[in-house]
Parts: C-alpha cells; structure tokens; sequence
C-alpha cells in the first residue's frame, strides 16, 4: 500500500490539530449525524435485519476461504467474455500495469469512476509521472481534485467541506464555471455536470474500481448515486478496473444479499440510484481487469485480523464513529479512515511508522461501529489484537510491567493503596509527564481513607 | 443465596463507597456477600492497551478465584463485559458466570424495587460496555424508576461515548475530551443534580471534568442509589 499522507504526524497529534478546526468539527457532526439518522431509519423497517447482515457475513467469509477458486473462476469467465485479466501483487506493479494499458491507447488522458483502489495505490499521481491526467468524475472526488485535497471519508470524500467552500473552490478551479455561481447544492451541480459532460465525451480510457465481482459470470458491479459513473463505465473505448480480490462473491443470488445491505448502510436509502454491470468486453469497448493484492493476502493469513477483508465500504462505521467524527479523515493518514482503517491501514501497510502503529488507538472501542457494520467486522476485537502486535513505547511497557506486577498478587495490590493512602495529602492536582493528558481537562479523584478491602477485613 | 463480590481494582482503590453500597444492598435483599480476597484485577487495562500476556496472567488468576462461586457479581459493565467477552478469546480456562449489578438484581433475584429512597433529580449514562458489551438495555432504568423520590431524567444522546475508554483517554487527550465536553453539556441540558452510571471509570472521567468545571453536578454509581434508604438518611 503506498503512503498516503492526509497529515504527516501520528493519529494523537493529527487528531489534536483537527479537533481544534471548528468549521470541520460543524461540517462533520451535520453530515455524519445526518447519514447517522437516514441509516438508522432505513434498517429500522427491515425486520431481517440482523439475518442479513448475518448472510453478509457469512458469504463473505465463504469466499474468502475458497478465494483460491473463485477468483481462477472468476479470471475464466472474464477471459471467456473477451476481457483481459491482469494480476498486480502490489501498488508498484498495479500501477505498471495500467499506465502500460492507457499507453497502448495511445491516449494522455482518462476518466475516472470513484474507486478507492486505484487511491489505495496512488495511480493518480504514477500517471501524472507518466504524462497521463486523469479526471476525477465523482462529485466529491472532483471537489477533492480540484482542491488539491485528500479524501476524508470513503462513501462522502469531500465530507470536511460544506457547500460555501465548494463554491469557492469551483470557482478559482473550474475555468468553465460560472461568473455569478452561487453555493445553492443545485447550481453547484450543475456547474460540475457541465463541466464533466465534456471530459465523458471526449475521453478515449477509463478507469474504475468494482463494488462487487461475480464469479459465475465474470460480472463486475458498480453502485452510486450519480450516473457518473455510469457515463465513465460505458462511453469509453478501453475501461480499465481495477479491483481488490477480496471483492468477489460466488453468484448472483449472493449480490442479492449485499444490494439490500450496502445502500441502506452508506447512502441511508432503500437502493442507490445507479446499479452498473459489466461483463467482459463488448462491441466498442475492450475490457482489463486489474485484480489487486496490495497486502490482502497477509491480512487473509491473520486469523483474527481477516474479517476485515469482509468490508464493503460501506462507510457506516465512520459515520457513528465518536472519535471520527472529532478527529476527521485526515488523521488517519490513509483512504481508509475511521474504525475500519484503524484496522485495515496497519495490516495493509504496517506498523512501521509512527502514524500506523498509533492507529489501532485511534479508538475508545465504544463499540459502534460493530454495532452497524452489515458484515459484522468486529472491528473493536481487531483492534486490541493489532495493539498487542505494534511496538509500544518504553516509558509505557515499564509502566505496564509495574502495575502488572502490582496486580500479580493481592498482597502488593493492598500494599500500594495503603501506601497511597498514606500520602492521599500529597497528591497533586496537575500531574506530570504524559499522566498530565489526564489533569489538563479532568480533576483526579480523591484517594479514600480506606481502600475496599481494608473496609471489608475491619467490619 | 452467596453471591461472590468481584469490586475491580478501580473501585477497591479509588471508590470504596461503592462496594460498600453494593455489599449493603445485597444484603438487604437477603443475599450472603463474599470477598475472595486474593482477587485483584480482570486484566482490561493490560488487555486493551496491547499487553496481552499480562492480561492473560491476570485473567487467569481472576478464574482461579471465582471459579467454584456459583454467582459473581460486579459493579462495573467495563470489567463484566471483559470477563464475559474476551476471557474466551484469551484463555483456555472455563470463564465464571459474572453478572453486571442491574442484571443480577433482575435477572437472578428477579426484583426489580429494591426499597430505595433517593429524593433526587437523576440522568444515567448507559456507558458502552454495559449497553452495547453487555447488551443491559433498560434494566438499569427500570431500577432506578422504582427508587422512591427519585426524578429520572432522560439524557441526550445517552448511547454515544463519554471519551473514557480506559488508556484512550490519555494516548488521544484530546480527543478523549472533545467527547467528553460534548457529554457534559448533554449532561447539563437535563438540569439533573446527580449523573448516574454502572460504571465508576466512566464517572470519574466525566465527574472529573464537571468538577474541573465546577459544574455543581455529582456523579453516583448506580449501586450506591440503590442502597440508599430513608432509614439510612
């Protein structure tokens, strides 16, 4: 996975700076706490569904054990309908292969169909290395774009912006935008719409990324709200995906379960506006499939770690996520924000630096965002397994050990209170060191009289 | 009915009050309380910090000095909910039957008025571990409901976290306390004198900062509302 740096310091500090930004602190608590309500009304009417999400599950985890086949399965349908399948160990090699495909087009530039993919390898940037643009297609990956900005969330990309600095933003951008644009939603879509009619219909190449990949058949589906999308996947001469492996399902009858429990978890609504499915190449269009591995096998490896190859994207933990919410998707410092790339960031990319090994503790494990994710990733589980695996830091590991050793035995546990106790008049009321994070906003506790234990033994 | 008392080591050290409340309260209720005195600590903090073999140690100790009690009750979500969910993750051992306050009370001694009198405005805080760990749901509502004098008051946005989360609370400072600033004013807008939860870590991190505030609200757990009688006043 290639580094992708929203903010350069690691989740504690990023998160610090951006708590302080009170626009983004607004911006995020309307939109998450509005997407929040719509989700939360949708999978209220549903009376299965906690059977679905069960489902969800359980497909999912049935095809990652049988990976091996479906995806030769997959590759053979796809062949048989014309299309060319590629397989890319990493983003090196993913990024390779495309720039090779869009080059034997002979084309410099392409559309794009939202895809978290091709941003998990950066293609963007290796093709602007290459001579090659690529547009941005999606609304918010646009705003995004054109902003010279990060994504901050993976269903709502320009979530940390709200619509007075959209306008802004188009209007210093966008050259075709209009003189007397105002921020009404509606006029800033127009604005992009006619801005991006034209790219659609003079672009050659596309690329995109998949919701799903069917293995029976070969198919690859794409869901969104637009019909960007849509307009990239089919006007085109050359559609290029490129798709994790961990994307399939086995049959149609199995996207049936996840049709229902996507949209009603990201988009809040009943069904998405736009469905899309392809199937190979066809008259007009050559078809390349790019399936990526990029680290998913070793996640595939770790027995716990694993479920989160489950995720769909769907976005729903972020939303409910309190820390999320407070801290924005910058902080983590990857396209993956929130609770699921609190897990799935250090077991795609490491925990060799600083920023990934503090993301496991990007989290109070409040436990929210299990709570709503339709495939069940139980993400608070994942992350103490990866906190026991990252490095922890000196000072910490000899506190540790000393109150480990403390606790061993009751004995030295009541020696400590009665010491404690003992100089209860001493304790002060700002602490030093890192223990200060504590008294800068909460007074401590009195130290009783008497501990419980000694209570108990007088009475 | 015995019943083994699992205090925690956060309510041994720093809020005694609270075990006497609980031992007081069962034994009102007809239940014959034990201590196993060689009980320290269920491990959460080692667990949930990264130091897993640590809280093996500690929660195989904890199985060793329950094991054999037939009911084991704890006045905090947090270290029931530790027991209950990730002991099986953890060790080989067969984990003991621990009960949270609240669902012992209705759950095994099925009462649900415990001949409380508390004269007070009160919001509770449902804390994560004891709504979403433990699944209590309304219990503890429906026992303070029953508590004579007592103004139950409901709290906004009462499922959403306080910021504690144990070693979260000083790795993301401050993040830890723009959450907990976003209680404490959900808090206030209730107008309660008293902010009662089942969990004594939770309370001291909010309580801490309605302190620091010098907001004039209390914090209570749960168990020392219940024991309090009009005898006892």
């Amino acid at each position: 996975m290639s580094t992708f740096l929203g903010m350069p310091g690691d989740f504690p500090k990023n998160a610090a700076k951006a708590v302080q930004d009170s626009q983004l602190r607004f911006n995020l608590r309307k939109a998450t706490r509005t997407i929040r309500g719509k989700r939360g009304a949708v999978v209220a009417e549903l009376p299965d569904w906690q059977e679905l999400r069960a489902a969800g599950k359980a497909i999912k985890d049935h095809t990652l054990a049988h990976l091996d086949t479906y995806l030769l399965q997959l590759e053979e349908a796809v062949t048989a309908a014309g299309g060319t399948v590629h397989w890319a160990r990493d983003a090196a090699e993913a990024n390779r292969i495309v720039t090779e495909l869009v080059q034997a087009t002979g084309e410099n530039e392409v559309v794009k169909v939202k895809s978290m993919a091709t941003q998990e390898i950066g293609l963007n940037e290796h093709l602007a290395e290459q001579g090659i643009t690529a547009y941005e297609t999606d609304l918010a990956e646009l705003i995004v774009q054109l902003g010279d900005d990060f994504p901050s969330h993976i269903l709502v990309p320009a979530i940390h912006r709200n619509r007075a600095e959209i306008r802004e933003i188009f209007l210093r951008e966008m050259p075709d935008a209009p003189k007397d644009l105002t921020d009404e939603p509606k006029a800033l879509a127009e604005a992009a719409r006619l801005h991006l009619r034209e790219r659609f219909l003079r672009a050659k190449v596309a690329v995109s990324g998949a919701n799903f990949m069917i293995a029976e058949t070969g198919t690859l589906v794409v869901l969104e709200s637009e019909g960007n999308g849509r307009m990239c996947l089919t006007l085109p001469e050359t559609l290029i995906s490129v798709v994790g492996i961990e994307k399939l399902l086995p049959t149609w009858q199995d996207l049936e379960v996840f049709l229902q429990l996507l949209p009603r978890s990201s988009t809040g609504e009943r069904m998405n506006p736009y469905t899309s499915t392809w199937t190979g190449s066809t008259d007009g269009q050559a078809f390349h499939l790019v399936l990526l591995d990029n680290g998913r096998t070793n996640v595939l490896a770790d027995e716990v770690g694993r479920q989160a190859l489950r995720c769909i994207r769907c976005s729903a933990c972020l939303n409910v996520c309190p820390v999320y919410e407070r801290a924005g998707g910058h902080a983590y410092g990857s396209v993956y924000p929130g609770p699921i790339g609190a897990i799935l960031t250090p077991q795609l990319r490491g925990v060799e630096t600083e920023l990934d090994a503090s993301l496991p503790y990007a989290s109070s494990l409040c436990g929210a965002c299990y709570e709503v994710c339709p495939v069940a990733i139980d993400i608070p589980e994942v992350l103490v397994d990866l906190r026991a695996k990252v490095p922890h830091k000196r000072a910490e590991r000899a506190g540790m050990k000393v109150a480990g050793w403390v606790l061993d035995k009751p004995v030295r546990l009541a020696r400590a209170q009665r010491l404690a106790i003992r100089f209860r008049g001493l304790a002060p009321r700002r602490l030093p060191g890192p223990m200060s994070a504590w008294t800068d906003t909460r007074d401590l506790p009195e130290i009783p009289e008497q501990s419980f234990r000694d209570w108990w033994e007088s009475q | 009915m015995r019943v083994a008392l699992f205090i925690t080591c956060v309510n041994d050290t720093l809020f005694p009050d609270t075990g006497r409340a609980v031992v007081s309260l069962l034994r009102r209720l007809g239940c014959e309380v034990e201590f196993p005195k060689a009980q320290t600590c269920c491990g959460q903090m080692h667990v949930n910090t990264g130091y897993k073999e640590q809280g093996a140690r500690l929660a195989r100790h904890f199985t060793e000095v329950f094991s054999g009690h037939e009911a084991v009750v704890a006045p905090s979500g947090s270290c029931a909910a530790m027991v209950r969910e990730q002991y099986p993750r953890l060790i080989d051992e067969p984990v003991p039957r621990v009960y949270d306050l609240s669902e012992f009370l209705l759950d095994v001694l099925e009462v649900e008025d415990v001949g409380a009198y508390f004269p007070h405005r009160v919001t509770y805080h449902p804390t994560c571990h004891s709504l979403r760990g433990l699944k209590l749901g309304d219990k503890p509502a429906r026992l303070l409901s029953k508590v004579r004098g007592l103004e139950l008051v409901p709290l906004g946005g009462a499922e959403e976290c306080c910021g504690f989360g144990g070693t979260f609370s000083v790795k993301n400072p401050a993040i830890s306390a723009a959450m907990c600033s976003d209680k404490v004013r959900n808090v206030l807008d209730t107008g309660a004198e008293v902010l009662c939860a089942a969990d004594n870590s939770c309370l001291m991190h909010i309580g801490g900062t309605l302190r620091r505030q010098r907001s004039g609200v209390r914090v209570m757990h749960l168990a020392e509302i219940l024991a309090s009688t009009e005898a006892a006043r």
